[in-house]
């Protein structure tokens, strides 16, 4: 049996390798994708450009204005006179917020009796850049005031990821979408290939048991999928920094679990192609929802009831969970234990489905 | 190992409506070089398919080297080759590629595996292009290295299906020759075809139409029996004949 099996995948990675379009499909999409997420699609806000409009002028608004300028987040571009340029500066997109300290401010700050009047102009058009903007403002307006008198009374203090660098939320998941798209592709490719061609006959014909026909087409994309997930890896830790707090054994765990879904949903989408092309198309149709209510991009949570309950059966949206909670709080089985399990009941559910359906097509 | 290696007794294939194989019974000898003939959609390839193990049948028996077809599907995949009409092989890997794979399948290793593909090699006039791509090939090179890879097992059974389709003359020729040295060597072949000449090269030929099994015998039993020159006119008075016969039951 394992014999057979030892030439099939032999014969795969031959033809893996050898074949341009998949050599491309495993080289590509991962280091395309790495670059995108790591360096282009960045959520971060440095150097927001801020808007001043200091009505109070005195010495504690200009030590205001300071701290905006020192601030990382911020830069101040520019010093208003009138509302007529504060009007302009918001609508022209010049810059995304506008301070205005109204006049009583340093009365108010030393009295520290009610709140000291600074107000927060933000352009809301982009809104995830309006709250973090926002966010960022608010906190040091707080810090600043704190600095001078009694303490405020909430302080927010981030676990995890300090300094709330988008990267590291993003890496994570971008190690699962290579995953997912690499795995199902390759098995869905690999399978229907053999019977475009004809060669499936040939193999069912020989003394090669459909269990064999599975196993040793599905166990060459196990191995390239853990190859391209430590890569992916190491990447993500020696040149983007992400830490890798929790164990690697349980990411390895984690991973293989979720192969299994991947694994079985190439081999369902090899049962209901005909061609490579439509495979490749089902491969698409199916990512897409998948990786929209997965949580990668949006809170699953925020969801409609509906779509939530979808999303629940979504093995990507445990997958993630997992990995950010490994990759970033150094999480161990103790919390991860629940999505681990489901995790690895959907993949058991789908890779049986689809070996059964798989099998009743060969009849 | 018996004497008949594949027997069909009454066997039957329904696709819904539809009745591919029509009660076909029959016997096939050791050694012998058995032709089964007949227009597309005759039932042929389901025939073949059936006994290979690929489908089941709707009813009736059928056993090849002795094993019976179903219950001991395994053994009989073990015992036969099959080629079909794709060539099927690998395009993408070498010849000796697609070799070393199929003999591996079959479990045919080291020593042996050497010898035979050597022996492949040199049947298939390709020792000088072993490391090609096979997608390369020219029709006939193909053709003969997937009948190679479907021997390497050195079978006694050989299923062959419409294998000289979309080649040469010369190159069917030489495909001939090949059967024919196998058959010598003790090898039973099952062969479907359309191409009359081919019909004259079988040892013995079942004329299939519509499913069923319309004349059996010799090439030249047949050609006496209706006195007539050729087997071309055979195949076209037996199915006139039996048109004939359809209308006058409507």
């Amino acid at each position: 049996m394992w014999k057979r099996i030892r030439v099939l995948v032999r014969k795969e990675f031959l033809q893996v390798l050898r074949n341009p379009r998949t050599r491309i499909l495993l080289i590509v999409p991962p280091i395309m994708q790495l670059m995108i997420f790591g360096f282009a699609a960045n959520l971060d806000i440095e150097n927001a450009r801020v808007a001043f409009f200091d009505r109070d002028n005195t010495p504690q608004s200009r030590a205001l204005r300071a701290a905006f300028d020192a601030s990382p987040y911020f830069e101040v571009t520019d010093d208003l006179d009138t509302e007529a340029q504060l009007q302009k500066v918001l609508d022209s997109g010049k810059v995304l917020a506008a301070i205005r300290i109204l006049p009583g401010f340093a009365r108010d700050l030393a009295r520290n009796t009610e709140p000291a009047q600074v107000q927060v102009l933000v352009d809301g058009t982009n809104s995830n850049n309006a709250s973090i903007v926002s966010g960022y403002a608010n906190r040091l307006i707080a810090g600043f005031r704190q600095s001078g008198a009694t303490p405020d009374l909430t302080q927010t203090r981030v676990w995890f990821n300090p300094e709330l660098k988008s990267r590291y939320y993003f890496i994570p998941g971008v190690a699962m979408n290579i995953l997912t798209i690499i795995t199902m592709m390759l098995t869905a490719l690999a399978l229907v290939r053999e019977r475009e061609i004809g060669t499936m006959e040939q193999l069912m014909v020989s003394p090669l048991a459909p269990s064999e026909l599975i196993i040793g087409k599905t166990l060459p994309f196990v191995a390239i999928g853990f190859l391209q997930f430590f890569l992916i890896l190491t990447v993500a830790k020696l040149v983007f920094g992400v830490p890798v707090r929790g164990s690697i054994f349980l990411l390895i765990l984690a991973v293989a679990l979720y192969l299994l879904t991947t694994l079985g949903s190439g081999v369902l989408i090899s049962t209901i192609s005909k061609t490579q092309q439509q495979a490749v198309l089902s491969v698409f149709l199916y990512f897409m929802p998948v990786f929209m209510f997965s949580g990668f991009t949006f809170p699953v949570r925020n969801m409609p009831d509906a779509v939530r309950w979808i999303a629940n059966i979504n093995p990507q949206r445990y997958f993630i969970d997992i990995l950010r909670g490994v990759f970033l709080k150094g999480s161990g089985i103790d919390v991860l234990w629940e999505p681990m399990a489901v995790l690895a009941g959907i993949g058991i559910l789908v890779l049986g489905t689809s070996i059964l359906r798989f099998h009743r097509q060969l009849d | 190992m018996p004497d008949t290696m594949v027997t069909l007794r009454n066997l039957v294939r329904r696709f819904g409506d539809f009745v591919a194989v029509d009660n076909v019974s029959l016997d096939v000898a050791k050694g012998e070089v058995f032709g089964f003939l007949g227009p597309n959609g005759a039932g042929k390839s389901t025939t073949i398919r059936i006994l290979c193990g690929l489908i089941a049948p709707t009813s009736g028996t059928a056993k090849v080297a002795g094993f019976e077809v179903g219950p001991e599907s395994e053994q009989i995949r073990r015992h036969i080759g099959y080629m079909s009409q794709k060539f099927s092989l690998y395009d993408d890997l070498s010849v000796e590629e697609n070799i070393e794979f199929f003999g591996g399948l079959y479990g045919v290793e080291g020593e042996r595996l050497q010898q035979r593909k050597q022996y492949v090699l040199e049947m298939a006039g390709l020792t000088t292009k072993r490391n090609e791509i096979t997608a390369m090939l020219a029709g006939g090179w193909k053709q003969r290295l997937a009948l190679g890879c479907a021997i390497l097992h050195e079978p006694p059974v050989l299923f062959l299906d419409e294998p000289t389709s979309g080649v040469d003359p010369i190159a069917r020729r030489q495909f001939w020759d090949l059967i024919y040295g196998l058959s010598e060597a003790g090898s039973t072949i099952f062969v479907t075809t359309h191409y009359m000449e081919e019909a004259e090269y079988c040892n013995r030929i079942a004329l299939m139409y519509k499913g069923r099994m319309i004349a059996l015998g010799t090439p030249s039993e047949l050609k006496r029996e209706r006195n007539l020159p050729s087997m071309e006119e055979v195949f076209i008075q037996s199915i006139e004949k039996e048109d004939a016969k359809e209308e006058a039951k409507a």
